[in-house]
């Protein structure tokens, strides 16, 4: 009677499982895919296509005077789109991320040159920056043109470039392949599995030897956690490097990304949990998880942002949970915030942590 | 038998809701025998092997295993016993030694995939997957998960239904002969020349009782002195006797 009474270790256990979970995931097709090859085959498809915009968005300044033919000739531009419904400080700071190719600045006077048009723009501007720099000088030497006769020109064209970077497409992109590769391993990942071993008996049959409870959660958890982390870490350091995703403060912003995405998952297992309860065999799993995925797919903010939605829908996208995951992973990762600094959105996602748990805990089913 | 029972039921009820599935069951199982529940299907045994195995919880009555009362101690009791469930899976995508470290760590013990599949002749198929293994392979496969804590008591519910008659002559031989390593085994099954082969003493479960407990010789012996006879004559073999002359008593794979 004594050989078994030395202590058992529920951290063995746990870990135990979280081994056979973490082999056993690998070997299931359907997990590799959704959170490694659909969240790449997106970044490659949409980050090669992304930037081809052919409008180029230019600020103008609080002080541009508009009353003059220069200006209304370039509002009627078909590439170039004046903005001038932006503070200076956002026009500032969408300059240097390039999200604005110029913001222009054009001054009326009586004697030759008529026009100065100063043009301020920045590293990040990028084509769309030199796109811009063709109209202007395009339209500049057709208005010199009748004013060849004397000397002074019409128009001025002068510049200006500041510092900037980029934001790029993949910048906005990257996370939110992120977000839904997250969320589709931790909803239908942990449905799934904790359907199987419910249906197959596995579940029971571990209840035969002295593992807790909790160690069959924790080690799935952590199975998962580890899983996730690996393909988030190989999705951010290809985008990196493949596609220029930008890094703020390297390592410690990879090390912030993959602490939001433990939180992140650990919020969407909760979905899972659910599910795995409320479903009654496997082939019900997953239309069940596509009610949770795929409107949070389409309206946090996955592939474009949801500024351009209308209002009430943008209320529906300021609920989902992945938006605010999305919002702090990029903020991170672009901005170069700290933790710190996004705790509005993790504080949401811990609102739907409260909710999506309690939930769990009234409908999971152990057997 | 003088030694204190190793299993011991009294009175064990357990209802679901109107239903009363096990009604006032009483026995005792004693250390080293092979024990055999039999009975009908739905007469109330895998309900009284899952409340002796600490899965499911009585409606009254006691129960101890090894000692430990299934109320106060179920986690002493789990780590003196190896339970085989009926129809159940093992967890998804692992090959047999894979399985073997999940269980040794579940158990908190440490046994190499080898040596637990060497007791049950699994070795050449430890990098296969169980639900690639023959029916016979899987049953022998559960029975060496049950092992690996070096229980006192094993429980094996319906080990040998759908086997083929090799396969299933297979088993007795590996169960007979972990009993005679002193392990204790429970078993239940619908075939009586199974309980008759294996069994030192068998209880006869109906409709949630227990309708007899002896050996099975003794049941028999008691059944002929009661006059009765059976209607065709015997004879010295049955057709499962031919069937095993015909096909080769050896081990089939497949």
């Amino acid at each position: 009677m004594t050989n078994n009474q030395r202590s058992y270790s529920n951290t063995r256990a746990t870990l135990a499982i979280a081994k056979a979970s973490f082999r056993s995931i690998l070997r299931s097709p359907s997990a590799v895919v959704f959170s490694l090859a659909f969240p790449l085959v997106f970044i490659v498809v949409f980050a090669n296509i992304g930037n081809r915009a052919i409008t180029a968005d230019v600020g103008v300044a609080k002080t541009s005077d508009t009353a003059n033919d220069f200006y209304r000739g370039l509002k009627t531009h078909k590439v170039a789109n004046l903005v001038t419904n932006q503070t200076t400080a956002e026009m500032q700071k969408n300059l240097s991320k390039g999200d604005l190719a110029a913001i222009i600045d054009i001054k009326k006077s009586d004697t030759p040159p008529y026009i100065t048009v100063n043009t301020t723009y920045s590293t990040a501007s990028g084509d769309k920056g030199n796109i811009f720099r063709m109209i202007l000088t395009n339209i500049a030497y057709n208005a010199n043109k009748p004013a060849q006769r004397g000397p002074s020109p019409v128009v001025e064209l002068k510049e200006e470039t500041i510092a900037g970077r980029e934001y790029k497409y993949i910048d906005f992109l990257l996370p939110g392949m992120l977000g839904f590769s997250l969320l589709s391993s931790g909803v239908f990942g942990t449905a799934f599995v904790f359907l199987s071993l419910r249906i197959t008996l596995v579940i029971k049959r571990f209840f035969a030897t002295p593992v807790k409870k909790y160690s069959i959660v924790l080690g799935e958890a952590i199975a998962r956690l580890v899983f996730s982390w690996i393909g988030a870490a190989f999705i951010i350091l290809v985008g990196h490097y493949a596609f220029g995703f930008t890094l703020i403060h390297g390592t410690i912003t990879v090390v912030n990304l993959l602490i939001l995405s433990a939180i992140g998952l650990i919020v969407f297992m909760g979905f899972g949990f659910i599910i795995s309860g409320i479903a009654k065999n496997e082939s019900s799993v997953p239309p069940i998880a596509n009610i949770v995925t795929l409107p949070q797919f389409l309206l946090s903010g996955t592939f474009f942002s949801t500024a351009a939605f209308p209002v009430w829908l943008q209320g529906i996208s300021n609920i989902l949970p992945l938006t605010y995951l999305n919002t702090a992973m990029r903020n991170v990762a672009f901005e170069g915030a700290s933790l710190g600094s996004v705790l509005p959105q993790l504080g949401v996602l811990g609102i739907w942590f409260i909710i999506v748990y309690g939930v769990a805990v009234k409908t999971f089913r152990w057997e | 038998m003088a030694q204190p029972p190793i299993i011991s039921v009294k009175n064990l009820v357990k209802k679901y809701g109107d239903f009363t599935a096990v009604s006032d069951i009483s026995f005792d199982v004693y250390e080293g025998e092979i024990f055999g529940l039999l009975g009908p299907n739905g007469a109330g045994k895998t309900t009284t092997l899952e409340i002796i195995e600490t899965l499911r919880d009585k409606t009254s009555g006691e129960v101890t295993v090894n000692g430990f009362s299934v109320d106060k101690d179920p986690d002493a009791i789990k780590k003196c016993i190896g339970v085989q469930l009926q129809a159940a899976g093992y967890y998804p995508n692992l090959n047999l030694s894979e399985l073997i470290v999940l269980f040794s760590g579940l158990y908190g013990i440490s046994k190499t995939p080898k040596e637990m599949l060497e007791k049950v002749a699994l070795v050449e198929k430890s990098k296969a997957k169980y639900k690639d293994l023959s029916g016979g392979q899987k049953q022998r496969f559960s029975i060496a998960t049950t092992l690996i804590n070096d229980p006192k008591i094993i429980f094996l519910d319906e080990p040998t239904t759908g086997l083929d008659p090799q396969a299933r002559r297979n088993l007795w031989d590996l169960i007979s002969e972990i009993r005679d390593k002193g392990t204790t085994v429970v078993i239940t099954t619908h075939y009586m020349d199974e309980a008759e082969v294996l069994c030192d003493r068998v209880a006869f479960v109906d409709g949630g009782h227990i309708v007899g407990i002896d050996s099975p010789d003794a049941f028999i012996d008691k059944l002929v002195a009661s006059g009765f006879e059976r209607k065709k004559e015997v004879k010295s073999a049955n057709l499962e006797d031919v069937f095993i002359n015909l096909t080769g008593k050896e081990w089939r794979e497949e």
